[in-house]
């Protein structure tokens, strides 16, 4: 693989950078592989890159219906932060900020990774009380945390309202300085490019239509482009669990519903932070091309269309004004939906299943971006030793049977509640 | 938008409504040894079809009363309103 580097730059220019080689290669799907990874999108391409990486397992496809990267890894709002408070997704969340802070390097491919910092408003004295626990919580897991004053809220985004007069004054917020936000597609794209140079075979337009399940046991998958052997086979499909879950007679604690982010017009550089309102579901940050990039809640219902109803965009925007007077003067660029697999405590899944050598990543509800390295990894390490990792130990697939549900905000699929 | 025909009040905006989740799910019977597996298949888990899907909601600023609704999870069309205890067709 070439090095994306300044000498090759360079060296490209006289050819008029004609002479790159492809980023990843389009292969026929081979009749066998160790390990078949459904799904190419962040989680599916970081899940074989570190299967190869850090496991040496290189026989790996990855099958994708579409293209790579144009899922949920294309469609978020691009924030990246581990201000968790319980011990489960605060520790898998760090270990993640690990990765992200050093992906550029690792990948060879520059996902500008930027340490902004996330500010969590608070609108109460109750709430502040709260953000003081879930930070100590944050500290003890070695996350940092730092609980801000109405004063010093005030000195980092003063362009929020804090007139006297307004429903839900600032009391403070809970601040993440190492959280921030990255290039979403770059992360896709260069998880893609390391994958496909270890011998990841990555084969887009590739439709699973059926498994090949017997005595209890995976042997491979069935797609429109034929049917490919697999010993081991992870799911990593985000919005379309439901529907291969079906296909093997599974029923899960998930639904897929549609959450929608937008972008305003390109202005000059106002809000150097992700923030987030306290008294409803809003947050924003600013792209690097000047777009206030802004997203909330689901449009409330299942779904599987890509693409948001306006009154749940409307909802959103009204708490954003209510936070940012301002935004109401700009003028809407884009907006868009995915599809997001809702689990019912809000926490993710990544586990092995009832079938021997099926495993599961889902349930990443509005957090999925944040988590693609973590998620990656610990799923690539429970593939192949066949065994979770402490870190994702705690996204058992039973844990709903059991009770012990990870309930960070007590929201899943059922928006209404919060 | 969508527009939900409300069997008590007619058509009426989604704003007017809140939505229930999955309208097939059905409690374990009163009285009866109800099992885990039972009791996860009616709190937790949930087929979430694509297509043709049959959900409750409530018209919460109108009647406030709850009913059915049949409705493509893809393309957001609704076919068939029903009264909470009508019989599905």
């Amino acid at each position: 693989m070439q090095k994306y580097s300044i000498f090759n730059l360079v060296k490209n220019a006289f050819s008029n950078h004609q002479n790159w080689d492809l980023a990843w290669k389009d292969p026929t799907p081979k009749e066998e592989y160790d390990v078949v990874i459904i799904g190419g999108g962040g989680h599916g391409l970081a899940t074989a890159y570190y299967l190869a990486k850090e496991h040496n397992i290189t026989k790996v496809a990855i099958i994708e219906k579409g293209w790579i990267g144009g899922g949920n890894v294309g469609r978020n709002t691009t924030i990246i932060r581990s201000n968790y408070m319980h011990d489960e997704n605060g520790l898998f969340s760090e270990f993640g900020m690990d990765l992200w802070r050093k992906m550029s390097q690792d990948l060879n491919y520059n996902v500008m990774f930027s340490p902004r910092g996330i500010i969590n408003l608070a609108h109460s004295d109750a709430q502040m009380n709260a953000y003081a626990r879930r930070g100590n919580s944050m500290r003890l897991n070695g996350i940092d945390a730092v609980l801000l004053n109405r004063e010093q809220v005030k000195e980092i985004i003063p362009m929020a309202d804090f007139s006297d007069n307004v429903r839900f004054p600032i009391f403070g917020g809970l601040m993440q300085p190492s959280a921030g936000t990255a290039r979403h597609d770059a992360v896709a794209w260069g998880y893609a490019r390391q994958a496909d140079s270890m011998g990841v075979d990555i084969i887009q337009n590739c439709e699973v239509i059926g498994f090949d399940v017997s005595a209890g046991k995976i042997n491979g998958i069935r797609t429109s482009r034929g049917n490919i052997k697999a010993k081991k086979v992870g799911l990593c499909v985000a919005g379309s669990t439901n529907i291969l879950a079906e296909k093997l007679n599974m029923t899960l604690p998930i639904e897929t519903h549609l959450l929608q982010a937008c972008v305003s017009e390109p202005i000059k550089p106002v809000l150097d932070n992700v923030v987030t309102f306290g008294a409803g579901h809003f947050y924003v940050s600013q792209s690097d091309k000047g777009e206030m990039v802004m997203g909330g809640d689901l449009d409330g219902y299942n779904s599987y269309a890509q693409r948001g109803n306006l009154p749940t965009l409307q909802h959103v925007l009204t708490e954003g004004i209510a936070m940012m007077p301002f935004l109401s003067k700009l003028k809407m660029l884009r907006t868009w939906g995915g599809i997001m697999d809702m689990s019912m405590d809000g926490s993710p899944i990544i586990d092995k299943t009832h079938i021997e050598g099926l495993y599961l990543n889902c349930g990443w509800c509005y957090g999925g971006f944040k988590a693609t390295p973590a998620s990656g990894w610990t799923f690539a390490h429970t593939i192949a030793q066949d065994r979770v990792h402490e870190l994702n130990a705690g996204y058992s697939l039973n844990r709903f049977s059991t009770g012990h549900l990870i309930d960070e905000k007590g929201l899943g699929t059922k928006t209404w509640i919060s | 938008m969508l527009y939900i025909n409300c069997p008590h009040c007619g058509m009426r905006s989604q704003n007017e409504f809140s939505y229930g989740g999955d309208a097939s799910v059905k409690r374990p019977e009163l009285n009866k040894e109800v099992s885990d597996q039972e009791w996860d298949n009616f709190v937790y888990n949930r087929k979430s079809l694509r297509g043709k899907h049959l959900e409750l909601w409530q018209h919460i600023s109108g009647c406030r009363q709850w009913i059915k609704v049949e409705r493509d999870t893809a393309t957001h069309e609704i076919f068939r309103t029903y009264k909470a205890d009508e019989e599905v067709a």
